[in-house]
């Protein structure tokens, strides 16, 4: 599906090589207790205060399922389009770590609560279609702190035993920019569901990249380094452009590439091994016997669907069908569930296609600027709405209200309010706007005969005299016809 | 004071309800007695001041109501009792003490008992003589330098030695029968699901399973129907209706169908295990229930099943012994030579084995030959007692294949002691109650013990059977007190 003319290849001499990426991306169940146990799960908690018995591991101490948890992540399986597996299966991942109080970790191996299915990214030159292998339910682990004391590690138990989503891509992605849009859309599902706050800088959405590297045309996998726990899309997109030249090199040289597992040093910007293949743990996954097989029933599922929300992509279908907007400035309205709640809000009591432009256009150059998300937006919904009414109804100009936007950003001022305290309603009546036009008829008579014998193009500085004087406040409409007739 | 100890549960609880003892004079009682049997080694933990303070402040306002009123009782040390250290008999928790309470210990305070101490087990419930205790050996009161069986020895012995009314043990392969067995004392293994695990020191978490040890079968009724109960905080617990065992008990076992399984006569049996067997299938003969001869043909593969599964799930479970959060840890030059110091000399060597198999038989290129082939047989071994229960109400069998052996017999011989609990294995793989009752001696005055089998959730119908069988044999334990000095 992927366009030939936004391939993304790594040149050498004769050779053109393409990449191969698949991802395992963790993503947080947005969930106010653990998978296993009724601890909290805020962020920022000071350090083991959110730490039960059985997070810690005491002896005697079981895991119970959450509900919870479990209709989150059948809920994201949904959204992705995938198969709801009616019966999945805890394994228990033994390994010792200082951070893993249990010595394994809980997790789904052979028979995960999600099966195969598939997310539609939008590219600049079209759709492309990347499938999902299975997405599965674990815990996460502790954190161990290396560096505040020169003798000894700290752990902080806090995060041990809060749920992870687990998912995995087929190796299906080609170019870091198809990566950064993959990742985008899955927060983006994900958020509109409510299971995934997507928040990275809190650890919330983390990814394992698999990274290979063949000829362009080869239909062969080339062998994979994966690339642990990268925590921002930049790193991710930073350590796949370095780990392919790396891999690339390597072949070019006429060297092989190991199986390994590697880690990105995002100060060096560069990829580092980590383990080879053959010191793989050997996690011994079998089944938890403390838990049972986890069995979801057809009207358990069903009933879920019922309550999935409409999600991004059937959103930008309605807006293109039902808003007539292009499929552009649907994509952009649709990719993040606040930005879609703010434009629909918006559009509630005005008019459409100026909503449009003036969110996709003022708004967001606004909020980039300032680095703002759309819920921090100095300007609320209700207010743009009543700008876009005045501008609909004629009585500001477009140019004003762009100074009265400035305005509103002091407190989300009321537009209205601006425009009566500053005086700055359009000029609408055909008497004023006569008595102006007069005017600069009177004190322009040269401007006048050069208009009268061809001149046309003369006919915008008269606009612009008329518009000055005004102060702005003209209506340009009238200006024109009024202007028309008389000279 | 020697009269109270001698008394049963049963009548122990009549006589406080009725007024006759105080729990102070009972507890004082178990306690003299205990003070006097330190020889036995039953103790890893004595708690008896604070259990006399308990009995003092029951009697001045006794609730008798309730089903074990003022009663003093040892537990197991692998039950987590709030603020009282709990050991697993291993080095690796030998300073642990728990913040919480074990749900069936909870269930046995909330009806009244009391508690006196802890009693010895093999480390981690891992061992068939309590040899394999950090706190060392348990005597018999049997007999001099006589192993208790195991896991729940100290149980076992300190029923057998009227050094606690009542007990409960846990039972994972044959950890509350076969030491009932060889102490002449009657242990009850629950259907899996029946007693909460949790606050119990793991060992094989789908085999593990706590029950009652008692003198008799109507003490053993009355502590399961006290322990067994539905507990959210357990997954693999279940919700069934439950019974009030001892009301319910009978010893009208007419009509009953009972199985008598081929292939538990085993080669070079004992005689003497055979004619227990024998005349135990007179004693149901005589009760009116009719004998039917059915085969379990997966039998011979119980063990070995067995020893592959547990090994793995302890493997798995004991991994979080591992000197970072509590218990036992040794100084290492780095955090992987701390775990390695810690564990080797935290754990003792039957349990090192242990995990060394279930590491073993988990390991990628194995789990497929032995794990997962040892689920699929024990699958196999499930189906042919369901295929069994379609035609009979339940099975005996003997609960040994011999009587109890001499301290340090065996230790040396893992697989010799591996076979002593080839009659009780089968039972824990199909997750079934067993109750195992003193039903004679050998030729050395020794216990023997035979077994009944029941379907799941029908505990009462083995005790029932097993209430017959008391009347019937009229057992009488011969124990000399000669550790008393």
């Amino acid at each position: 599906m992927s366009n030939n003319n936004s391939e993304y290849l790594i040149s050498r001499k004769n050779n053109q090589y393409e990449i191969v990426i698949g991802l395992e991306v963790h993503a947080q169940v947005t969930s106010q207790s653990k998978l296993f146990s009724t601890s909290a799960t805020k962020f920022g908690a000071e350090p083991n205060t959110q730490v039960s018995l059985v997070d810690a591991a005491f002896p005697g101490m079981l895991p119970i399922i959450n509900e919870f948890c479990v209709k989150q992540a059948i809920k994201t399986g949904i959204g992705l389009n995938a198969k709801i597996n009616k019966r999945s299966v805890f394994d228990r991942k033994n390994y010792f770590y200082a951070d893993l109080p249990q010595g394994y970790q809980i997790s789904q191996f052979k028979n995960p609560i999600v099966g195969e299915g598939k997310v539609i990214l939008d590219m600049p030159d079209g759709q492309k279609e990347v499938g999902i292998e299975r997405l599965h339910l674990e815990q996460d682990a502790g954190k161990s702190i290396h560096d505040l004391d020169p003798q000894n590690t700290f752990v902080d138990l806090n995060r041990s035993g809060v749920a992870l989503m687990e998912i995995v891509s087929k190796p299906d992605l080609r170019s870091p920019d198809e990566v950064n849009i993959y990742i985008k859309k899955l927060r983006s599902i994900m958020r509109y569901l409510g299971t995934c706050d997507g928040n990275m800088q809190e650890g919330s959405l983390r990814a394992d990249v698999n990274v290979s590297v063949r000829l362009k045309g080869s239909k062969e996998l080339g062998t994979r380094c994966e690339i642990k726990n990268v925590n921002s899309i930049k790193f991710m997109q930073m350590a796949i452009e370095y780990e392919a030249n790396r891999q690339v090199d390597l072949i070019e040289e006429g060297k092989t590439i190991d199986q390994e597992t590697r880690l990105f040093d995002t100060k060096k910007n560069e990829t580092r091994s980590m383990r080879s293949k053959e010191d793989a743990h050997d996690y011994r996954y079998f089944p938890d016997p403390d838990l049972l097989p986890l069995e979801v029933s057809d009207s358990f599922v069903e009933k879920l669907k019922s309550e999935i929300p409409e999600l991004p992509d059937e959103k930008k279908k309605r807006f293109i069908e039902k808003f007539n907007l292009s499929p552009y400035e649907a994509t952009i309205l649709v990719s993040d569930i606040e930005t879609s709640k703010y434009f629909e809000d918006v559009i509630k009591n005005s008019d459409i296609k100026l909503a449009t432009n003036w969110i996709i256009g003022e708004l967001f150059a606004v909020l980039n600027d300032k680095n703002l998300e759309i819920i921090q937006s100095p300007i609320s919904a209700k207010n743009l709405s009543k700008l876009i009414n005045l501008i609909k109804d004629g009585t500001i100009s477009g140019k004003i209200a762009k100074t009265i936007f400035e305005l509103m950003m002091d407190g989300d001022k009321d537009p209205q309010k601006i425009v009566e305290e500053k005086g700055l309603k359009q000029e609408s009546n055909p008497k004023a706007i006569e008595e102006i036009i007069a005017k600069v008829i009177k004190d322009n008579p040269n401007k006048v005969k050069e208009y009268k014998s061809g001149k046309d193009k003369l006919f915008g500085f008269f606009v612009g005299q008329v518009m000055k004087i005004s102060g702005g406040k003209a209506n340009p409409q009238l200006v024109n016809e009024i202007l028309k007739k008389n000279l | 004071m020697s009269d109270i100890t001698k008394k049963s549960l049963s009548e122990l609880v009549k006589d406080i309800k009725d007024k006759k003892l105080s729990s102070e004079e009972v507890t004082k009682a178990f306690i003299e007695r205990s003070e006097k049997s330190k020889e036995l080694n039953v103790y890893i933990t004595e708690d008896y001041a604070s259990a006399l303070d308990k009995a003092k402040k029951f009697d001045q306002k006794p609730n008798l109501d309730l089903k074990l009123p003022g009663i003093p009782m040892a537990v197991k040390d692998l039950f987590c009792t709030k603020d009282i250290k709990t050991t697993a008999g291993s080095k690796i928790l030998s300073n642990f003490v728990p913040t919480y309470e074990s749900t069936v210990t909870q269930n046995i305070w909330n009806e009244g008992a009391i508690l006196l101490g802890k009693l010895n087990c093999d480390e981690f419930a891992m061992g068939s003589s309590n040899e394999t205790s950090f706190f060392g050996n348990v005597q018999n009161p049997i007999d001099k330098n006589l192993v208790p069986g195991g896991s729940s020895g100290g149980s076992a012995s300190a029923v057998a030695a009227q050094l606690t009314p009542i007990t409960i043990g846990t039972d994972t392969g044959g950890s509350i029968r076969q030491p009932a067995s060889f102490t002449g004392t009657v242990g009850l293994k629950p259907t899996y699901g029946s007693c909460s695990r949790y606050g119990i020191v793991a060992f094989a978490s789908s085999l593990d399973q706590a029950g009652p040890m008692a003198q008799n079968v109507k003490d053993c009724a009355l502590l399961q129907e006290v322990i067994s109960t539905f507990d959210s905080k357990d997954s693999t617990s279940i919700d069934f209706k439950r019974n009030d065992y001892s009301k319910k008990l009978t010893n009208n076992i007419k009509g009953k169908k009972i199985g008598i399984p081929k292939e538990y006569r085993i080669d070079d049996m004992p005689k003497e295990i055979e004619e227990l067997w024998q005349n135990g299938i007179q004693y149901v003969k005589d009760c009116g229930a009719e004998i039917i001869d059915i085969s379990l043909p997966h039998t011979s593969y119980a063990l070995p099943t067995y020893y592959i599964v547990a090994p793995a799930e302890a493997s798995s479970n004991l991994a979080r012994y591992d000197g970072v959060k509590y218990g036992f840890r040794a100084k290492g030059e780095n955090l992987i030579d701390m775990y390695e110091k810690t564990r080797s000399e935290g754990f003792g060597a039957e349990v090192q084995r242990r995990i060394m198999i279930g590491t073993y038989v988990l390991s990628s290129g194995y789990y497929d030959a032995y794990y997962l082939k040892a689920q699929k047989v024990r699958k196999l071994i499930k189906n042919d007692f369901d295929e069994v229960y379609k035609k009979v109400d339940a099975i005996l069998t003997p609960s040994t294949p011999s009587s109890a052996f001499k301290i340090g017999e065996k230790k040396d011989d893992p697989v010799s002691m591996y076979l002593n609990d080839i009659f009780t294995v089968p039972v824990n793989l199909a997750g079934l109650p067993g109750i195992s009752i003193p039903a004679g001696h050998d030729v050395k005055g020794y216990p023997l013990g035979l077994q009944i089998i029941g379907k799941a959730f029908d505990e009462q119908n083995i005790l029932n059977i097993a209430y017959a069988m008391e009347e019937k044999i009229a057992f009488k334990n011969k124990i000399t007190d000669w550790w008393i000095k």
